[in-house]
C-alpha cells in the first residue's frame, strides 16, 4: 500500500517536537510500516484511533487486517494475540486501560511467558496501553501494573519517562522476539514539558537499559515512569537549597532490570532512595533493595529508602489521590533525610 | 384509544414518567455542573435509554430493609438507581468527587451501594458484576428467600470472559436472576455488529439454557410489562433469564466523546423515538394524566435536581488522610513517612 503518511505523523520528519503520545504513535507506524507482520488489535482502535488516539488514521492508512477493533474481551484479544505469534505475526495490542488487563492474566502469566521455555517457540508480541495516576480516574482508570507481572519469568517489562525514550523502547519491544508488557503513564501522554525534537532516523532504545537522567555524587534515586520528573523537580531543590547532588537513574525497562546502572550508582554515591509511582509492599523498591544489598552492601552508608503510593486502591477524589500519590516534596523530603544520614 | 396500563393505576403511571423526568433532569444537571467545573472525571449519560431502566427497576420489588429485590445498574441505568431509593444528592456528591458521598470520594459516578435498600454498584471491568448478582441471587436460593436480583450491562460488556462464566454459572445453578442487556448499538466507538455475530440477544439465551425476551427499550411500559413477567418466572424458580432493551445510545460514549463515527442522521431519526416524549404523549392521548399534572412532575424533578446539586456543591472534598483507611477492616495503612513534621522511615 502506499498510501501517504499522515500529516500528525510527520512531526518527526519535518524537525518539529512531539508529545510522548506522539512518538509512540511514530514508532507504531515507522514498525507497521518497516515490517508487514507487525498488527494491532484492541478496543476502539480503529475508527476511533484509540481511547487515547495513539492510532488515528491508522485504519484509513493500513486496512482493516492491520487494524483491528476488537470485542472487549482483552483476554480472548491477547490469547489470539499469542497464536498469531506463532503463525509468525508480530502483535501489538492495546489494552484500553491497563487496569483491564487482569482478564488476559491467564494467558499472558500461563501461556505466553512460559512458551519458549516449554518448547513452543518465541512470543513476539507487545501488550500495550495507559497506565498510572494523577487524572483523578479512580481505582479502575489509574492502576499500574508492572508488579503484576515482574513476578512472572518469560516476560519483559517497559516504562518509558520520555518521548525520545517511547518511540525507541517500542520498537525495540516490537522488534524483541519476547513478549513485552509496554507501559505508558497517561499523565505523561501529552506533558508540554516532554515535547522533544527526535531524531529523524530509525533508532531504537534497547531494553534492559537504564538511563542516568542526571549526574550527581551524594545520593541515587532510582525511578522509572512520571516518577522521573517529580525526582527531577526534587533534585533541583536539593541543589539549590541544600547544597545536595542527586544522581537519578531512570530504569526505561523493570524487566529486565539493569543491575550493573544500580550497583554502579550507588557504589559512587553510596545511598539509595528509590521512588515509585506503584504502592509499596511488593513494589519493584523491594527488588531493587535486596540486589543493592547482595552486590553493594559494603558501599552503603545509609539505609535504602524508597518513597511509593500508599498500600491503598487509587482513590478518586482530589484531595485523596494527591495523599495517596507519592509527590515531589516526599522525594525531597526522603532525600534531606538520607544526604543527613 | 385503548393502550393497555399493563394493570398499573393513574398514581404508578405518573410514578413512571416521574422517573423518567428525574432521569433526565439529573443528567442535564450533571452536564450543567460539568460547565461549571464541579463534576471529577468522566460524565455519562442515558439520554434515549431511560426507559429501560425506569421500567425495569418499576417491576421489582423495592424495599428499605434489606429484604428486596437487588439491583445492579450501570451507569446508563441511573433511572433503575433512583426507584431503588439512590438519593439524589449522593448522584451529585459522587459525581463531584465529595467527602459526603456514599464512597467518601472514593469512587465515581454511579458506583455505590445500599444493601439495605437493595443496590450494588458497579465496578468498571465490564462482565464482573453478572459474577457477583449470580452469588447474591444464589444466596436467595440456597436461604430460600423469595427475593430475586436484576443486572445490568451492555450490549458490549456480553464480550467478556466475566459476562459468559457468570451467566453460565447462574443458569446452572438456576440463579433467581435477570440479566438486562443494554443493547444501545454501540460500546464506546465499535457497534454491536463488532461484539457480536447474534443480530439479537435474544439468540444468546438458549445457548445457556435460559429464556431471553427482547423488548423496545424506549417503552417505559413495554419494559416494565417484560420485566414483570420475567421476573415472575424468575421469582417461581425457573432460574435465570434475559431481557433484551433494544434502542439507542444518542449521545457519545461520554461527554468527551463527540461521537462523529455515527452517522448524525440515524441520532437524528433517533430523537423520535425519545422515551420521555413518548410517554409523555401517550399519557394525554389515554387520559391517564392532564397537561397540568405533567408539567408539575417536569417542574418538580427540575428543582429537586437544581436543589440537590447546589447543596452538594456546598458540601466539602474529603480529607486527604482519609486515604489510609478502609482498605481492611481491621488495620489502617500507614500514612507515608515523608508527611510527618520530622520524617523517619521506622515509622513508615
Ligand atoms: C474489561 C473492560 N475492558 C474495557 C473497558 C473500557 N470500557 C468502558 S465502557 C466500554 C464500552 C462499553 O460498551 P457497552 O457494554 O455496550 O456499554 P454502553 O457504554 O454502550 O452502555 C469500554 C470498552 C472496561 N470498562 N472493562
Ligand atoms: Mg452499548
Amino acid at each position: 500500500m502506499d498510501r501517504e503518511t499522515p500529516e500528525h505523523l510527520l512531526k518527526t520528519k519535518r524537525g518539529e517536537p512531539v508529545t510522548m503520545l506522539e512518538a509512540i504513535s511514530e514508532a507504531l507506524f515507522e514498525e507497521m510500516t518497516r515490517d508487514d507482520s507487525v498488527f494491532l488489535m484492541g478496543e476502539d482502535i480503529g475508527v476511533y484511533g484509540g481511547a487515547f488516539k495513539v492510532t488515528r488514521d491508522f485504519l484509513a492508512h493500513f486496512g482493516e487486517n492491520r487494524v483491528i477493533d476488537t470485542p472487549i474481551a482483552e483476554g480472548g484479544f491477547t490469547g489470539a494475540a499469542a497464536g498469531a505469534a506463532h503463525m509468525g505475526l508480530r502483535p501489538v495490542v492495546e489494552i484500553q486501560f491497563m487496569d483491564f488487563i487482569s482478564p488476559a492474566y491467564d494467558v499472558i502469566t500461563n501461556y505466553i511467558a512460559t512458551s519458549n521455555y516449554r518448547g513452543a517457540g518465541p512470543m513476539p508480541l507487545v501488550i500495550r496501553g495507559p497506565v498510572g495516576g494523577g487524572n483523578r480516574g479512580g481505582p479502575f482508570h489509574s492502576q499500574n501494573v508492572e508488579m503484576a507481572f515482574f513476578h512472572t519469568p518469560g516476560l519483559k517489562i517497559v516504562y518509558p519517562s520520555t518521548a525520545k525514550d517511547a518511540k525507541g523502547l517500542l520498537k525495540a519491544s516490537i522488534r524483541d522476539d519476547n513478549p513485552v508488557i509496554f507501559e505508558e503513564h497517561k499523565g505523561l501522554y501529552r506533558a508540554p514539558a516532554l515535547r522533544e525534537v527526535l531524531p529523524d532516523e530509525d533508532y531504537i532504545v534497547p531494553l534492559g537499559q537504564a538511563r542516568t537522567v542526571r549526574e550527581g555524587t551524594d545520593l541515587t534515586i532510582v525511578t522509572y515512569g512520571a516518577m522521573v520528573h517529580k525526582s527531577v523537580d526534587a533534585a533541583e531543590t536539593l541543589e539549590s537549597e541544600d547544597g545536595v547532588s542527586v544522581e537519578i537513574i531512570d530504569l526505561r525497562t523493570l524487566l529486565p532490570l539493569d543491575e550493573d546502572a544500580i550497583v554502579q550508582s550507588v557504589k559512587k554515591t553510596n545511598k539509595l532512595l528509590v521512588v515509585h509511582e506503584d504502592t509499596r509492599t511488593g513494589g519493584i523498591a523491594g527488588e531493587i533493595a535486596i540486589r543493592v544489598s547482595e552486590k553493594a552492601f559494603e558501599w552503603l552508608d545509609g539505609p535504602i529508602l524508597r518513597v511509593t503510593a500508599i498500600d491503598a486502591p487509587v482513590p478518586y477524589s482530589g484531595s485523596l489521590e494527591d495523599y495517596f500519590l507519592p509527590q515531589t516534596d516526599d522525594v525531597v523530603k526522603a532525600a534531606r533525610y538520607l544526604a543527613a544520614y | 384509544m385503548s393502550d393497555s396500563t399493563y394493570g398499573l393505576g393513574r398514581t404508578e403511571l405518573h410514578d413512571l414518567y416521574h422517573a423518567l423526568c428525574l432521569t433526565r433532569a439529573a443528567e442535564e444537571r450533571l452536564e450543567l455542573l460539568q460547565k461549571q467545573g464541579h463534576v471529577t472525571g468522566g460524565l455519562y449519560r442515558s439520554l434515549g435509554q431511560e426507559a429501560g431502566a425506569v421500567g425495569a427497576a418499576y417491576a421489582l420489588r423495592r424495599r428499605n430493609d434489606g429484604s428486596g429485590d437487588m439491583l445492579c445498574h450501570t451507569i446508563r441505568a441511573a433511572g433503575a438507581l433512583f426507584l431503588f431509593g439512590g438519593e439524589l444528592i449522593d448522584f451529585f456528591r459522587q459525581y463531584m468527587a465529595k467527602g459526603t458521598s456514599p464512597t467518601r470520594g472514593r469512587e465515581a459516578n454511579v458506583h455505590w451501594f445500599d444493601f439495605e435498600k437493595g443496590f450494588v454498584g458497579p465496578v468498571s471491568p465490564l462482565g464482573t458484576m453478572i459474577e457477583i448478582m449470580a452469588g447474591m441471587t444464589l444466596s436467595f436460593r440456597l436461604k430460600d428467600e423469595e427475593r430475586i436480583g436484576i443486572v445490568f450491562y451492555g450490549d458490549g460488556a456480553s464480550s467478556t470472559g466475566a459476562w459468559h462464566e457468570g451467566l453460565n454459572f447462574a443458569a446452572v445453578q438456576r440463579c433467581p436472576m435477570i440479566l438486562m442487556v443494554e443493547n444501545n448499538q454501540w460500546a464506546f466507538s465499535t457497534p454491536t455488529s463488532k461484539n457480536t455475530r447474534v443480530s439479537s440477544f435474544t439468540d444468546k439465551g438458549p445457548g445457556y439454557g435460559i429464556g431471553a425476551e427482547s423488548v423496545d427499550g424506549t417503552d417505559v411500559l413495554a419494559v416494565f410489562d417484560a420485566v414483570r413477567r420475567a421476573a415472575a418466572l424468575v421469582r417461581s424458580g425457573e432460574g435465570t433469564r434475559m431481557v433484551e432493551l433494544k434502542y439507542f445510545r444518542r449521545k457519545g460514549h461520554a461527554q468527551h466523546d463527540p461521537q462523529d463515527y455515527v452517522d448524525p442522521e440515524v441520532i437524528r431519526m433517533r430523537e423520535k423515538k425519545d422515551p420521555v416524549d413518548l410517554y409523555r404523549a401517550r399519557l394525554l392521548d389515554n387520559d391517564w394524566a392532564s397537561e397540568e399534572e405533567l408539567v408539575a412532575i417536569e417542574h418538580e424533578t427540575f428543582e429537586v435536581c437544581r436543589v440537590a446539586a447546589e447543596a452538594a456543591i456546598a458540601e466539602p472534598y474529603p480529607d486527604g488522610l482519609d486515604a489510609v483507611t478502609d482498605v481492611y477492616t481491621d488495620l489502617t495503612t500507614p500514612h507515608p513517612w515523608t508527611r510527618g513534621d520530622s520524617p523517619d522511615p521506622t515509622l513508615a
